[in-house]
C-alpha cells in the first residue's frame, strides 16, 4: 500500500500539480469561494493565509471532493479531476489534515492508518501494516509508536498519525489546515522541518495558515484569500509581513498595543488547591493555585484539552469543584451556584460564542439582557420590560460597535467578531469585578481581534481583574502582566508578561516545571 | 452507486413555508380518497359527508368545538413541554389521571363535605391539575436529576396511568346501578361544567359546547403572555433553543424542567376534567379516544404557537366528528379520520424538510 512511486527528479520541480480555475462555492448567506483560481507546483509548501472565514478550508474541501463546487474546474497533475468524495481524492494522490482530526480513539495508529482501505479484512496483516508504519515514520521523522492507541496520544502526535495516514495512502500533494494551532512552539519547529523534508522528497505541501509568522518562515509561495476572493499569490522572499497582512485585512495593522504600566490593586481571584473533575470524571484540574489582582491580566496559556475549559467552568460556578477553594474580593464562592457568581460580579467571555455565549434564535436584545432579565430595570416584577431592554441593547450595541442590520437581527446571523463584541457588552457593560476570559480572539479576523484586545486592555485600566486564558501564546504574551502555563491540570510556572522567554514557556506547555523568575 | 443527499438550501422562499400546510392537507385528501376509494365507497361522496357532518351545520360545529375542548387543552400542554425541547408524549396518561382525579372529587368529596357547587367545580380543576401535572412532574424530575430520556418514560406512564383509572371504573368506582356498563355514577348535575348556551349565539340553543371552551383560550392567551412577557417564559425560551447557555447564564434549568413537565401534565389533566365534567358526566372507558396523542400532531402542526394551537384544535376536531358521521350515514370506519390525521402530520413534516433541504442526486 506504501507509495512506491519514486521521488519525482528535478526535472520535473516546477511543474503545476494542482490547478483550480475560477472556483466558486456557494453556502447559504455566503459566497465562500467566488471564482478562486488557485496553482501550486510540484515540490513547493505553498501556503493558503486568510483570516477566519475568508473561504480557505472551504476551498480545500472542494479541492478533496468533500464539497462540489458551483463552478471552475479542477485538473491535478494537468489531467481534469471532478472528485465525488474524498476517496476519489486520495487515489489521485491527495491527502488532507484536517482542523479537527478524524481518528478513532479506541484504536491504534496502524488500525487507524489502514482504516477505510479497501484490503479484504481476512487478509489483513497487521504486523506488516505495522512495520510499513514505522518505516513511514521514520522516513519522515514523524516520531509515532505504530502499537499506540490514539487516546494515549498527545494532539501532536495525533496529527503525526494524520499525516502519515495520507503518506500510507500515497498522498503526494498533502493539506494541512492550520496545523500549529494545536502545536507548542518546539512541536511546531517539529513539524516544520518534516515539511521541508518532504518537499525535498518531491512532495507538494498546502499550508492552511492565519498566523503571519509562520507564514514567512515555512513558505515558498503564499496565496491571500479576502472575503473568498484571491488578493494575490506571491513569493515569500519577494514579500513582508506587513504586506501580507495588509492584503489579507484590507488595511494597513497595527501589531503592537499599548499596554501601560499600571500598579496592581487588591487581591480579587484567589484559588487555593483546586480540584476537578472532566466530563468523564477524570481529573482535570490538579491542585491549582494561583491569584489575581485589580489593575492586572493574568494570562492562562498550554495546549488545548490540559484543563483550560474546566478551570474557566470551575470559576463560573458550572463545574462542580470537589477540592480546593475559591475566593473572590476575599470571600469564599467555591460552592456558589453560577447564578450567585455571576451576581457576585464575574464576567465570563466563554471559549464558545455559538453554543456557550449566545441563543442564535434569538435577537440582540435577547441576548443583550440574558444575565440581565432579574433584575431592574429591565425586571418589573415578574414581567419583563422589553422597553427598557430594546433601550439598553441600543445604547449598548452602539457603544460597543456591534455591526447588525437591527436590534431584530438573530444573533446566529452575526460574524464571529460582531458576535464577540455583542458578548462583550453583555459582559462588560454590569462593570465586572473578574472578567474571565477564553479564548477571546479566536476565530476572529485581524480588526475584531484588535478590538476585543484593546477592550480587555481597557477593562485592566478601569480596575477589573482579568484572567485571560488563550492557546494563542503571542496574544497571552501580548496582554499579560504574569503567565501561568497549565499542564494536565497542573500550573507549571510562572513568568513575567514583558520578560517571557518563549522557549522556556514551551517547554513548560509541554509539561515541564520551570522556576522562572520575574 | 448513485448518491442521494439533501442539501440545504440557500434560502427558503418565502411561499414554501406558507404552501407547505396547505399542499400537505390536500395530499393528505388525495391519499385519503385512494383509501376510501379501496372500501367500496365514492371518495367524493364521503369527504362532502364529512364536511356536511362536521363543519355544514350549527350542530355539527359545536360538536366539533366540543372534541376540539380537550385537544386545544393537552395541545397546550404538549406545546408548553415541546418549547423547552422536552418531548412529553404522555398526555393521554396526563389526561386520564386528570379525569379521574377530578372524578374523586366529583363524586365523592362534594358527596361527604357540602360545598357550594362552583367550589367543587373549582375543586375538580385544581385536583385534575394536581393530578396530571404530578404525572408529567415524574419523567420531569426523572430527566432532570438523573437525565432519563423523558420520551420513553413519559410514554410508559400512558398505560400505568389508563390502567390505573380503568381499575377504578371498572371495579372500585364502578356503578352498581350502571346496568353492567363499566363507568362511575354520573355526576350531580350541580356540578356539571355549565354549557356556553346562547353565548356562543350562531350555533343551535341545544349545543353541548361547554365551559372547556374558556379554560382552553384562557391558557392559550396566559401561555402566550408567559413567553412573551415574563422573565420565567424567557427563561424557557432560552432553555428550549439552547440548554448550555442558559446554564451559562445562571438559569436554573432542572427545576425549569420538572415546573414545565408539571404545567404540561396540568394542562393535560384539566382536558381530563373538562371530558368528565362537561361532557360524560361520570368517569368511564372509552372518555379519551387518544386525545392526549393527536395533542401531539397538532402542537407540531401548530408549530407550538399557542393561538394556532386552538384553530388546529377545531381542523382536527372536526376530523374527529366527521370520522363519526361517515360511520354513522356510510358505514365506513370511522378510523379515516384517524388515517387522514397520521397523513396530514407526515406530509407536513415531509414539506418541512423540503423547504429546508433540497435533494440531490449524483
Ligand atoms: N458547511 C458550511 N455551511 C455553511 N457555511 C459554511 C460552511 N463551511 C463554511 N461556511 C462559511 O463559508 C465561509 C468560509 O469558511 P471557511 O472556508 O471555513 O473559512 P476559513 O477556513 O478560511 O476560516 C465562512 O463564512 C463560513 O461561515
Ligand atoms: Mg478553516
Amino acid at each position: 500500500m506504501v507509495s512506491t512511486s519514486t521521488l519525482q527528479t528535478v526535472s520535473r520541480e516546477n511543474e503545476i500539480v494542482v490547478s483550480m480555475r475560477e472556483v466558486t462555492k456557494r453556502f447559504p448567506g455566503v459566497v465562500a469561494n467566488d471564482r478562486v483560481t488557485f496553482e501550486a507546483r510540484r515540490g513547493e509548501i505553498h501556503a493558503l493565509l486568510g483570516e477566519n472565514g475568508a473561504g480557505k478550508s472551504t476551498l480545500m474541501n472542494v479541492l478533496t471532493g468533500l464539497y462540489t463546487p458551483e463552478e471552475g474546474e479542477i485538473a491535478i497533475n494537468g489531467q481534469p479531476a471532478q472528485f465525488r468524495s474524498p476517496k476519489d481524492s486520495i487515489a489521485a494522490g491527495i491527502g488532507m489534515v484536517h482542523q479537527h482530526f478524524k481518528l478513532v480513539e479506541t484504536q491504534t495508529v496502524t488500525e487507524n492508518v489502514i482504516l477505510g482501505l479497501d484490503a479484504p479484512r481476512f487478509r489483513l496483516d497487521m504486523s506488516r501494516a505495522e512495520a510499513d508504519v514505522a518505516k513511514l515514520s521514520e522516513q519522515y521523522g514523524l516520531k509515532i509508536d505504530p502499537k499506540a492507541y490514539i487516546w494515549q496520544l498527545s494532539v501532536g502526535e495525533q496529527q503525526r498519525v494524520e499525516i502519515i495516514k495520507a503518506l500510507y495512502r500515497g498522498a503526494q500533494i498533502l493539506i494541512l489546515d492550520e496545523p500549529t494551532a494545536v502545536l507548542t512552539p518546539q512541536e511546531t519547529e517539529e513539524l516544520f522541518i518534516t515539511l521541508r523534508d518532504m518537499v525535498a522528497k518531491g512532495h507538494t505541501i498546502i499550508f492552511i495558515s492565519h498566523k503571519l509568522d509562520e507564514v514567512m518562515s515555512i513558505a515558498d509561495r503564499v496565496t491571500v484569500l479576502r472575503g473568498g476572493k484571491v488578493v494575490a499569490t506571491v513569493n515569500a522572499r519577494d514579500t513582508n509581513k506587513a504586506e501580507l497582512a495588509e492584503m489579507m485585512v484590507g488595511r494597513p495593522v497595527l501589531f503592537r498595543l499599548d499596554r501601560p504600566a499600571l500598579e496592581p490593586g487588591e487581591m480579587v481571584l484567589r484559588v487555593e488547591e483546586l480540584h476537578a473533575e472532566n466530563d468523564k470524571g477524570l481529573p482535570a484540574l490538579r491542585g491549582i493555585s494561583f491569584y489575581v489582582r485589580a489593575r492586572e491580566i493574568v494570562g492562562i496559556a498550554g495546549v488545548s484539552g490540559n484543563g483550560q475549559s474546566e478551570l474557566a467552568e470551575a470559576l463560573n460556578g458550572l463545574r462542580p469543584i470537589t477540592r480546593g477553594r475559591i475566593f473572590l474580593n476575599g470571600r469564599e464562592i467555591t460552592t456558589l451556584s453560577a447564578r450567585e457568581i455571576i451576581d457576585a460580579g464575574v464576567a465570563h467571555v466563554p471559549e464558545d460564542r455559538h453554543t456557550d455565549g449566545s441563543v442564535g434564535d434569538m435577537n440582540l436584545t435577547e441576548n443583550i439582557i440574558l444575565k440581565r432579565y432579574r433584575h431592574p430595570p429591565i425586571a418589573r416584577g415578574p414581567v419583563i420590560d422589553w422597553n427598557q431592554a430594546r433601550e439598553m441593547s441600543s445604547e449598548l450595541v452602539s457603544r460597543f460597535n456591534v455591526q447588525a442590520p437591527g436590534l431584530d437581527t438573530r444573533a446566529r446571523l452575526l460574524s464571529g467578531g460582531n458576535l464577540q463584541k455583542l458578548i462583550l457588552a453583555r459582559e462588560l457593560s454590569a462593570e465586572p469585578a473578574l472578567i474571565v476570559a477564553m479564548h477571546p480572539t479566536q476565530g476572529l479576523d485581524v480588526g475584531a481581534t484588535e478590538y476585543v484586545r484593546q477592550v480587555l486592555l481597557e477593562q485592566r485600566a478601569a480596575g477589573a481583574a482579568v484572567l485571560l486564558i488563550s492557546e494563542d501564546l503571542d496574544e497571552v504574551m501580548q496582554l499579560s502582566d504574569r503567565i501561568l502555563v497549565i499542564y494536565e491540570g497542573e500550573i507549571m510556572g510562572e513568568a513575567s508578561g514583558e520578560k517571557a522567554d518563549r522557549a522556556q514557556i514551551g517547554l513548560m506547555m509541554a509539561g515541564q516545571r520551570q522556576e522562572v523568575g520575574y | 452507486m448513485i448518491h442521494i443527499r439533501l442539501e440545504p438550501r440557500l434560502s427558503t422562499p418565502r411561499w414554501v413555508s406558507w404552501a407547505s400546510p396547505v399542499v400537505s392537507i390536500i395530499l393528505a385528501l388525495m391519499v385519503g380518497a385512494v383509501l376510501i376509494a379501496a372500501q367500496g365507497a365514492s371518495p367524493i361522496e364521503a369527504y362532502a359527508a364529512m364536511y356536511r357532518g362536521a363543519l355544514g351545520s350549527g350542530f355539527g360545529f359545536a360538536e366539533t368545538l366540543v372534541k376540539a375542548i380537550p385537544l386545544m387543552l393537552a395541545g397546550l400542554g404538549v406545546a408548553i413541554a415541546f418549547r423547552m425541547q422536552l418531548w412529553n408524549i404522555g398526555a393521554e396518561g396526563q389526561l386520564w389521571m386528570g379525569a379521574w382525579a377530578a372524578a374523586g372529587v366529583g363524586l365523592f368529596l362534594y358527596a361527604a363535605i357540602p360545598m357550594p357547587p362552583w367550589l367543587a367545580i373549582l375543586l375538580m380543576m385544581l385536583a385534575s391539575m394536581l393530578a396530571g401535572g404530578l404525572w408529567g412532574a415524574i419523567p420531569g424530575a426523572l430527566k432532570a436529576y438523573l437525565n432519563v430520556n423523558e420520551i420513553l418514560t413519559s410514554l410508559m406512564l400512558n398505560s400505568v396511568a389508563i390502567f390505573w383509572v380503568l381499575y377504578f371504573v371498572d371495579i372500585l368506582w364502578r356503578d352498581p346501578g350502571g346496568l353492567g356498563f363499566p363507568n362511575t355514577a354520573p355526576l350531580d348535575k350541580a356540578i356539571w361544567l355549565p354549557k356556553l348556551g346562547a353565548l356562543l349565539f350562531f350555533l343551535p340553543p341545544t349545543h353541548r359546547v361547554h365551559l372547556g371552551l374558556a379554560f382552553g383560550i384562557i391558557a392559550a392567551a396566559f401561555m402566550w403572555y408567559a413567553l412573551s412577557k415574563m422573565q420565567w417564559g424567557y427563561e424557557v425560551r432560552v432553555i428550549g433553543l439552547n440548554k448550555r447557555a442558559a446554564g451559562f447564564a445562571g438559569m436554573p434549568i432542572a427545576r425549569n424542567i420538572v415546573l414545565v413537565m408539571f404545567l404540561s401534565g396540568a394542562l393535560a389533566g384539566l382536558a381530563g376534567m373538562s371530558e368528565v365534567a362537561g361532557v360524560a358526566h361520570r368517569l368511564q372507558r372509552g372518555l379519551s379516544p387518544g386525545y392526549g396523542f393527536t395533542a401531539i400532531i397538532i402542537a407540531w402542526l401548530a408549530k407550538l404557537n399557542p393561538f394556532a394551537i386552538i384553530l388546529v384544535s377545531i381542523l382536527f376536531g372536526g376530523l374527529l366528528v366527521a370520522g363519526e358521521q361517515i360511520q354513522m350515514t356510510m358505514g365506513l370506519p370511522a378510523s379515516i379520520s384517524l388515517i387522514l390525521q397520521g397523513l396530514i402530520l407526515f406530509f407536513v413534516l415531509a414539506g418541512d424538510v423540503l423547504s429546508q433541504y433540497r435533494i440531490r442526486f449524483r
